[in-house]
């Protein structure tokens, strides 16, 4: 089996790391209270976090940003939990 | 399952594939490392990952690699080392 997209320690590239620093949008902080408050709330864990991000297909994955992955891993894991429904996220940014 | 290992003790990491969520990092599999630490035991993320409790608790260790024998074409210094936190299931007494 081939490794999954995160497990990517060692792997070849003649890119550059970005070592800039960036500042946080309000939404990214959001997100990162919201999974807070997921947790202490028991509703879900950080490893379903984690489980969520590397669900994501491959291509997303590289696209997204690192909150932009934690958005998805909550609508994945909280739809699959039968907390929210894809509906109800989709009505609301109507 | 093995177990029970203490600093000095060589380990193998295993190879096997595992689908669902780990944390065993894909360029540590099947390289052999040294016990340098016991940590205590965690509730296990691989069933954590799936809404389960986590239990049983797993230990976890600090395993010290040498870098030529993660990377095989490594140039640096030859006692450059990698530490890796490894769960127990998923080390292998090594020779």
């Amino acid at each position: 089996m081939a490794q999954a997209i995160h497990d990517r320690g060692g792997w070849p590239t003649d890119e550059p790391i970005d070592m800039t620093e960036h500042g946080l949008a309000d939404w990214e902080l959001l997100m990162d209270a919201i999974v807070g408050a997921l947790g202490a709330r028991g509703v879900m864990n950080v490893d379903e976090l984690r489980r969520g991000i590397e669900s994501m297909d491959p291509t997303a994955y590289e696209a997204a940003s690192y909150y932009e992955r934690w958005l998805f891993a909550v609508e994945t894991i909280l739809a699959e939990k039968g907390v929210v429904t894809p509906d109800e996220l989709e009505e609301q940014l109507r | 399952m093995s177990g029970g290992f203490t600093p000095g003790d060589k380990v193998r990491v295993s190879d096997r594939t595992h689908p669902g969520h780990h944390r065993t990092p894909g360029y540590l599999k099947g390289k052999t490392g040294t016990i340098e630490r016991v940590h205590e035991r965690f509730s296990n993320p691989e069933t954590r990952a799936y809404g389960e409790d986590g239990r049983p608790a797993q230990r976890l260790y600090l395993v010290g690699f040498e870098l030529p024998e993660i990377w095989s074409e490594y140039r640096g210094a030859t006692d450059d080392r990698l530490a890796a936190d490894v769960f127990e299931h998923w080390l292998e007494p090594a020779p």
